[in-house]
């Protein structure tokens, strides 16, 4: 026989892989351990760009500010899908692929396991000495009791001629495949939610209202197949934000508790009641969530234009820009103005107190004594007819801001303004009141469907992995004849015989304390 | 006393553990450095295999971990010094570990809130963690070998701590003030101390050899940060789903891909791995132990890493 011939002798099934071969190869491949090794790890290594890069559902702002800076970088960034990792295609790939092998994993040993279930322990191996565990005593032990008192320490029992064979410990087996199945159940859960939950975000004033419905939210993120019609109709006021500071120590100025007290209508039917909307506490609207995520200072300013007449009066909501003062940053606009519009940059400092050089900076985040600091009043065109969507945080576009002209600047702008003074413009144009401060909080509301299921397959999931890597599998066999009983047990768990030879040992003495000591 | 004096007594309680520490770490060393002389690999498999002797009750605590076997030729008997050192670093890392518990304790008191709820208490509590694991195991097994490197982790940690991490005593923001600190928190503290146990462990696997030693064999240190692990998995799988059952009552939902929620999920599938690799496919020794060391770096660096070098919600850490 020539070596080719032999060749060929050896691998007869590499010619005959047909379709049906090449899928089951595939299968087999993709069902085993070390597949799934590697998808785990995978797993592992493909969520390290997720927290290295913003992503665009957690921080769009900071992906903004990469494509402002670094277009190139952006695009690549882009182009791999790195912005919004955990819903891009190549890891759903490899969650796929590691839950259809994880599938592939459980049919089968589920298959195994309820047969195991149904079947009794195995015989009695003839020496039993030979086992991992093994003791030998003088004495007299029917079979029957000898199973009867394993049975007590709820071993399950099978006997033969002068042999005992017991088997404990199933529940091990049950909980892996369960703990395996609730993780299936978390990821159908989460599936559920992004399906047919929804997320929003706005920001509300005090005194101001919110209805909930897909208009009102500044931000709105529903799953694919929520349907505008599918809010729940609740809606309320925001009578008062209460914030605690800490005003002692080395925390001074640290947050201790907010508090926005709402008026809230379940329904339209229903009647207003009081709440207390607190962190780490929502409110709870038959299943859907509202929690208070955010808050800052709103100005409230009037604007008389340069013929007398007030063009703007509201709050103002400002930017934060420093969080350890709440110093903050605010733009009004005034396209009402006449004769032209009017458009200011002024900063908020809640508790202002004068430096040596002059300037003013906030001292403590509460309003101890808050006052309005102009940086720049314009006129022009602010470029907000153009129809496009503007920015109520920057006064104009860069283009638009160089057209503007400036009224006040640098050393013309006069001393920051207490509560209820104002500025005068140049000109005759028009003047600025400061009349009062507001504080605004932003919120969350959130429905999900999938809540409850995924809490319910993630306890599961803990209890049923306690079980699968606490208990051990373990056998134990019993001979008796001429006046000697023989006892062997083994652990079929690997890693796990650590800590079986006390059991043994208390097994042993069961069986030969007699009736006396039988636990 | 006042809340101030309670702080600055909790200080001071931790100065007093980190040099308990230090010195039970030079006695664990010196036990280590002229103890026995411990066989290499398989003699402790045939150690184990002895028959239990007719109605001889439990063996004596610390016999089944690490067997002493009559066949290892020739070692001359330690000198005398070597086991009281051993005793003494006990001693002395029970008394640190009162001092560094009371340390948590005052601190609690202090603040009148749960004491881990910046960077700094976190540590110091898992610090404290970690030697317990080591001084409960010792109370079964006799893991003595580990006390020399349990100690000079916790000393570190808590040196650590005090020098980077320090926060002086006082509240937290809104978010933290939840009942879910003790349990998120607590949960994350504990499996942290087990998987600390364990890694340190695995760094003793791939320092020894497989020759004689003094320290224990190599099947016996895989099989000391196996159990470590296998306790601890359960607990860090809870761990993250408090933090998920928290998210949502905080944050409005129960699962954002936060930094710390990312590194999370990256060391509980990492640890997941190690499980698999050693339950399933089989690796041993070394291969595993790298696995653990890789699942034990994650860790490390979700606990400490992520607090300082990403921005995120979990940015309590109130490090300057």
């Amino acid at each position: 026989m020539s070596v080719q011939e032999l060749e060929k002798k050896q691998t007869p099934q590499q010619a005959a892989l047909g379709p049906v071969g090449w899928l089951r190869w595939a299968w087999r491949t993709l069902t085993s351990m070390k597949t799934a090794l590697i998808l785990l790890f995978l797993l592992a290594l493909g969520s390290v760009p997720g927290s290295l890069v913003p992503q665009r559902g957690v921080e769009p702002d900071k992906v903004a500010r990469i494509y402002e800076q670094n277009p190139t970088l952006a695009e690549w960034y882009d182009r791999f899908q790195l912005f919004e990792v955990f819903t891009s295609v190549w890891f759903a790939a490899i969650y796929l692929l590691l839950f259809t092998s994880l599938i592939g994993c459980i049919i089968p040993r589920t298959a195994v396991y309820l047969r195991e279930l149904r079947r009794r322990p195995p015989a009695a191996p003839k020496r039993l000495s030979r086992l991992p565990h093994s003791a030998s005593f003088e004495g007299e032990l029917g079979v029957e009791e000898a199973a009867r008192r394993l049975r007590r320490m709820r071993f399950r029992v099978s006997t033969g001629d002068g042999w005992v064979s017991a088997e404990k410990g199933y529940l091990r087996e049950t909980g892996n495949l369960v703990f395996h199945v609730a993780l299936l159940g978390i990821l159908l859960a989460i599936g559920a939610g992004s399906l047919y939950g929804y997320r929003g975000n706005v920001l509300v004033v005090e005194g101001d209202g919110f209805a909930n419905t897909v208009a009102a939210y500044d931000r709105f993120m529903p799953g694919s197949q929520v349907s505008a019609e599918s809010l729940e109709p609740f809606s309320f006021t925001l009578d008062k934000f209460d914030v605690a500071y800490q005003v002692t120590g080395d925390k001074r100025g640290q947050a201790l508790d907010y508090t926005a007290h709402l008026k809230v209508n379940d329904s339209p039917q229903a009647p207003a009641r009081d709440y207390a909307l607190k962190v780490n506490d929502p409110l709870e609207i038959d299943g859907t969530q509202t929690y208070l995520i955010g808050n800052g200072y709103a100005p409230v300013f009037r604007v008389t234009d340069g013929e007398g007449q007030v063009a703007f009066e509201g709050a103002v909501p400002c930017l934060i820009e420093d969080k350890a003062t709440m110093t903050s940053g605010c733009v009004v606009k005034v396209p009402d103005a006449k004769p032209g519009q009017l458009g200011f940059l002024l900063q908020f400092l809640p508790t202002s107190v004068p430096l040596v050089d002059g300037g003013h900076a906030s001292a403590f985040p509460g309003q101890i004594n808050p006052e309005v600091q102009v940086l720049g009043a314009f006129t022009g065109d602010l470029g907000l007819r153009s129809g496009e969507p503007q920015s109520v945080y920057t006064l104009a576009e860069p283009e638009d801001m160089k057209k503007l002209k400036p009224l006040l600047m640098g050393t013309d702008v006069p001393k920051p303004l207490a509560v209820g003074q104002s500025v005068q413009l140049p000109d005759g144009l028009g003047k600025l009141e400061f009349t009062g401060v507001k504080q605004w909080i932003t919120l969350q509301t959130a429905y999900d469907p999938g809540r409850l299921p995924a809490l319910l397959s993630a306890a599961a999931a803990v209890v049923a992995i306690a079980l699968s890597l606490m208990i051990r599998r373990r056998r134990v066999f019993v001979r008796v004849g001429e006046g000697r009983v023989e006892v062997g047990g083994l652990t079929r768990t690997e890693g796990s015989a650590a800590g079986f030879t006390e059991e043994f040992a208390e097994i042993v003495q069961v069986l030969s304390a007699g009736d006396k000591d039988v636990r | 006393m006042s809340a101030e004096q309670l702080a600055e007594v909790s200080d001071q309680f931790v100065v007093a553990a980190v040099l308990l520490y230090v010195v039970a770490m030079v006695a664990f060393a010196t036990d280590l450095a002229f103890g026995r002389v411990r066989p290499g690999r398989a003699v402790a498999k045939a150690a184990a295999r002895q028959p239990v002797a007719v109605g001889a009750a439990a063996p004596p605590p610390g016999a089944d971990v690490l067997p002493e076997s009559a066949s290892v030729p020739a070692t001359p008997e330690p000198p005398r010094f070597a086991a009281v050192a051993g005793t003494a670093g006990l001693v002395l890392a029970w008394v640190g570990w009162v001092a560094n518990l009371s340390a948590i304790v005052t601190r609690g008191l202090a603040v009148d809130r749960w004491p881990w709820g910046n960077m700094y208490e976190f540590v110091v509590a898992i610090c404290f963690a970690a030697v317990s694991a080591f001084l409960i195991t010792q109370v079964r097994h006799d893991v003595r070998f580990l006390g020399g490197f349990v100690m000079v982790t916790a000393a570190l940690g808590l040196g650590l701590a005090s020098k980077v991490f320090y926060t002086a005593a006082g509240p937290v923001v809104p978010a933290l003030d939840s009942y879910w600190i003790a349990i998120h928190v607590s949960a994350a503290i504990i499996a942290s101390g087990l998987l600390t146990l364990a890694g340190v462990t695995g760094i003793l696997y791939l320092v020894r050899g497989d020759g004689p030693s003094r320290l224990p064999s190599r099947a016996d240190l895989e099989r000391v940060a196996h159990r470590a692990i296998v306790f601890a998995f359960p607990l860090w799988t809870f761990a993250v789903i408090a933090g998920a059952l928290w998210a949502d009552r905080a944050w409005g939902r129960y699962w954002g891909w936060d930094p710390k929620e990312v590194w999370s999920f990256i060391t509980w599938v990492a640890y997941a791995a190690y499980l698999h690799a050693k339950a399933t496919a089989g690796w041993k020794g070394r291969a595993a132990t790298i696995v653990q060391l890789v699942a034990f770096g994650c860790l490390l660096f979700n606990l400490i890493g992520v607090n300082i070098f990403i921005d995120g919600l979990h940015s309590y850490a109130d490090v300057d």
